[in-house]
């Protein structure tokens, strides 16, 4: 493998990794907030319990988005300086946006409300969460226009005396068509997550028989954010799917295997196909399925992947501009798959739950608790085939992957801090999983006022500590 | 003034609150076994950086995103040649972060104890290596790209740097921890003000002396100075029980320190042996526009940023008592 390849298994691992933590911190942020905002409006200890059980599962997924986010800040700079001379004047600025006003807010904020309980006078304690989570909302946004850019590339030019890309204006990259679809793609995506997190969780504790009343509330809230949340992840990727039509032809054809252009375009279930040869030998549709989702018309033309390959090379010279096929197209149909289950999950559980019945099978909550895997595949494979679907460019029509990489960096230092993070956070994701286990056997404390929490300030076995 | 100026100002004021905030931060880390007798001293002397660390450690994100937008070609000559180095860095920042988070939350506490010391001492003295070496000088070749190796960069000029800001740094934890608790901890963190305190004089001013002498500007004489001034004056304050006056004194020493350093740098951001391969705040820099509008979000967001974590110190500013 040369440098090339560990840069992009690292970045894959590194970036993977961390977006499994940031969806969580997206919704529970904003969930916890509004359980804390239902304490505060009706005064009913259970409201209480549910923040600090659900708040306390919360800082220990937030703790990992932080210092997994820490090397994602760096390592564009480590392992592809050459994109960073590249796009630097362009990508830089919403990063460093995101920084100022977004990671500051999150940050501050969330310390205050974790050691604030005591300090601070209910409302602004309550202010502190949800400032937080608006914090962590912004960061998406502000992240999201950075990749946007790169999957399609707005209001810059090309300086012809430096080679680099140059901002012209800031306002067309804030609002490109394509962060504008993919925001609330990723913030829905986000809120499935949490909350088949919270139902799952919600429906090990029932299983168990504990605080029955409570965690049937919770679970019933999170079955109805997930619901509604899956119904805006499948229009919102409706949105996208149509955007990323007219934007990157290629990754709709690679997502569906469609070799050549076609009209009324079936949407594909299951195909196994010829690469070498450009075809497919067995394909499944939906007939009109592909055309109504990336057209939104049923006779919608769609391009196929031979005749892409054709018009690109007429268009930046010879090479091959086709992803790997096989990977686009799987990962495309189980993300969408996983994400329509858990839907499906929170419908079924709002159904067996429906005025104050509680099922008696243990099935249902087994699966509930296996349920929170469900998002958490969704948006990896989302991801993956969002980042390698648009290969082999790394700046959309632009720069290519493999003009990115870093020139003075060698395979031996790629490789040590490859191996070196992947082993951390395996390790790292043993202890959380181990931590987020012991709380939710603990449960959820007892108590009727919102006063400090010993295990975050440290006054539990130091009786006098005062402030 | 021009924007490029600007930017290397606002750069070099968000490296200074970084080594001002989270200078503090890492010399809790480090003195965290060292004056600490039991677990109730060690969930003290936790406490009182447990509500401010994350976002002291923002101001380096930001510092970070700001040079990349602003200074791109510094942004990719910088951590790709200081390769392994910003990689140590970073598992110790992450090895710390875990460690505050989850160490009250762990049934053993050993190993979070021993992950939060070395992760605060490894980039105390790595962020001193690194910007000895920058002021200093490193081979790059025509395209900027850093030609040395690892062993360049672990010169004894630079482990003299890196000396200077690890016993500045774990100083500055001392005055923080004798500020914030009460009683016998802070009688034992008074005695680390002082043994800090010497050899932050000692290195330090055998760091600042050198890098005069070999890269120094006639003005920088006069904020090198006024760091080693800091640091005394923070030893005499707190001789006299003054906690508060002896923080802020290493807090300007901090200050002067970093002033200091880019003060020696300026109008390069990262000088080259061959000095026709320079980065320069010239050649480093985005375009005018990137620049203009990136001045005015930092206009007006840098102030509202500093309200609120002023605020929040103020919310946090009673001392910690331990069991008493
Ligand atoms: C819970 C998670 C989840 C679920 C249920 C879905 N998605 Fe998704 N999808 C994501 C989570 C996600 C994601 C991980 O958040 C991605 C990766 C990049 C992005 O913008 O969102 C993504 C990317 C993504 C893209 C690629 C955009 C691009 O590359 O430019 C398309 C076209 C869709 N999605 C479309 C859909 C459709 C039509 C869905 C179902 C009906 C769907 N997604 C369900
Ligand atoms: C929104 C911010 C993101 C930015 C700015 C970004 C940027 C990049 C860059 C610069 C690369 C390396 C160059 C390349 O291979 O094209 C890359 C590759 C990759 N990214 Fe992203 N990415 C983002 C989000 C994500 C997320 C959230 C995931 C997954 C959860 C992800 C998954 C990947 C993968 C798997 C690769 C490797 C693809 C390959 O090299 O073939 N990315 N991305
Ligand atoms: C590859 C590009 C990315 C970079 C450079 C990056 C950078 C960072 C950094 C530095 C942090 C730590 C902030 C702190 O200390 O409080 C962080 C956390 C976070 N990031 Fe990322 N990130 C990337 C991808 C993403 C994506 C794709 C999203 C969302 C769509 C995202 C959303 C967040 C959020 C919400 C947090 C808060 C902490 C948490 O989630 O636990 N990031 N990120």
């Amino acid at each position: 493998m040369d440098v090339l390849d560990l840069s992009r298994w690292q970045f894959g691992i590194t970036t993977v990794y961390h977006f499994l933590f940031v969806p969580l911190t997206i919704g529970l942020s904003v969930i916890v907030a509004g359980l804390q905002t239902a304490w505060h409006r009706t005064k009913k200890p259970a409201y209480l319990r549910l923040t600090k059980f659900f708040g306390k599962l919360f800082l220990i997924n937030f703790a990992m988005g932080v210092v997994t986010g820490i090397v994602q800040e760096f390592q564009f700079g480590m392992n592809w300086s050459d994109y960073s001379r590249f796009v630097g004047d362009v990508f830089g600025a919403p990063l460093a946006m995101e920084g100022l006003m977004a990671f500051f807010l999150e940050s501050t904020f969330l310390g205050l409300w974790i050691f604030g309980w005591d300090r601070l006078p209910p409302r602004l304690h309550l202010m502190t969460i949800w400032l937080a989570a608006i914090g962590t909302n912004l960061s998406a946004y502000f992240i999201l226009a950075a990749n946007s850019w790169m999957q399609h590339p707005v209001g810059y030019r090309l300086n012809p005396e430096t080679g680099r890309a140059e901002l012209t204006d800031i306002w067309a990259v804030l609002t490109n068509i394509t962060t504008l679809a993919t925001f609330p793609h990723v913030i829905f995506g986000a809120f499935v997550t949490a909350g088949a997190f919270v139902l799952g969780v919600s429906a090990w504790k029932l299983m168990k028989k504990k605080d029955v009343e409570l965690f049937r509330a919770s679970a019933r809230i999170a079955m109805a954010v997930t619901l509604v949340a899956s119904a805006g992840v499948a229009l919102s990727g409706h949105w996208q799917a149509q955007v990323m039509t007219e934007q990157q032809p290629m990754k709709m054809a690679a997502a569906e295997a469609l070799w050549e252009d076609e009209k009324s375009a079936g949407f594909s279930l299951f195909a196994v196909g010829d690469v070498e040869n450009g075809r497919n030998h067995v394909n499944i549709q939906i007939p009109y399925g592909l055309s109504l989702l990336a057209t939104n018309t049923l006779d919608g033309e769609v391009e196929g992947i031979n005749d892409v390959q054709a018009r690109y090379e007429a268009l930046y010279g010879p090479g091959d501009y086709t992803p790997g096929i096989g990977l686009a197209y799987w990962t495309f149909r189980l993300m969408i798959g996983f994400g329509v289950l858990a839907g499906l999950l929170a419908l079924a559980g709002l159904w067996l739950t429906r005025r104050g019945r509680l099922p008696s099978s243990p099935w249902f909550y087994r699966i509930a608790v296996l349920g929170i895997g469900l998002p958490f595949l969704a948006n990896s494979l989302g991801w993956i085939f969002t980042e390698m679907g648009r290969q082999p460019w790394t700046v959309y029509g632009i720069m290519t992957t493999a003009s990115a990489v870093s020139p003075g960096v060698d395979v031996a230092e790629v490789a040590t801090t490859l191996v070196g993070f992947t082993l951390l956070y395996g390790v790292l994701a043993v202890i959380e999983i181990r931590l987020l286990l012991k709380f939710i056997k603990i449960g959820p404390v007892e108590g009727t006022t919102g006063s400090g929490d010993e295990s975050e300030t440290g006054t539990g076995t130091t009786p006098a500590l005062s402030y | 003034m021009e924007l490029t100026t600007v930017w290397f100002l606002l750069i070099a004021v968000l490296w200074i609150g970084y080594f001002v905030l989270e200078g503090f931060d890492f010399g809790v880390g480090i003195l965290l076994p060292l004056v600490s007798r039991d677990e109730s001293d060690r969930r003290t002397v936790l406490a009182t950086i447990g509500p401010v660390w994350d976002g002291n450690e923002v101001w380096l994100l930001v510092a970070g995103g700001a040079t990349f937008a602003a200074f791109p070609e510094w942004y990719a000559t910088l951590f790709s040649g200081f390769y392994l180095p910003l990689f140590l860095i970073l598992v110790a920042l992450i090895l710390r972060g875990v460690a505050i988070e989850y160490r009250n939350k762990s049934d053993g506490t050993r190993g979070w104890d021993r992950s939060l010391f070395f992760g605060s001492l490894a980039p105390a003295l790595l962020w001193g290596v690194a910007f000895a070496n920058i002021v200093r000088g490193v081979p790059l070749d025509a395209d900027h790209e850093y030609t040395g190796s690892l062993l360049t960069l672990l010169n004894p000029y630079a482990l003299l740097g890196g000396l200077a800001t690890l016993t500045l740094f774990t100083l500055h934890g001392a005055l923080f921890l004798a500020l914030r608790t009460e009683g016998e901890l802070r009688t034992r963190a008074v005695g680390w003000v002082k043994r800090a305190g010497a050899a932050a004089l000692a290195s330090g001013g055998a760091f600042l002396v050198i890098t005069q002498i070999t890269v120094g500007k006639p003005a920088t004489w006069a904020t090198a100075v006024l760091a080693a001034l800091g640091i005394a004056g923070a030893l005499l304050a707190t001789l006299r029980g003054r906690d508060g006056w002896a923080f802020t004194a290493n807090a300007v020493a901090i200050l002067a320190v970093t002033v200091t350093l880019f003060g020696n740098l300026w109008p390069n951001v990262m000088p080259a042996l061959d000095p026709a391969n320079s980065l320069t705040v010239a050649n480093a820099a985005s375009s005018p526009y990137t620049l203009t509008v990136m001045s005015w979000v930092a206009a007006v967001f840098t102030p509202v940023v500093l309200a609120y974590q002023g605020w929040t110190y103020w919310v946090f500013r009673k001392r910690l008592t331990t069991g008493a």
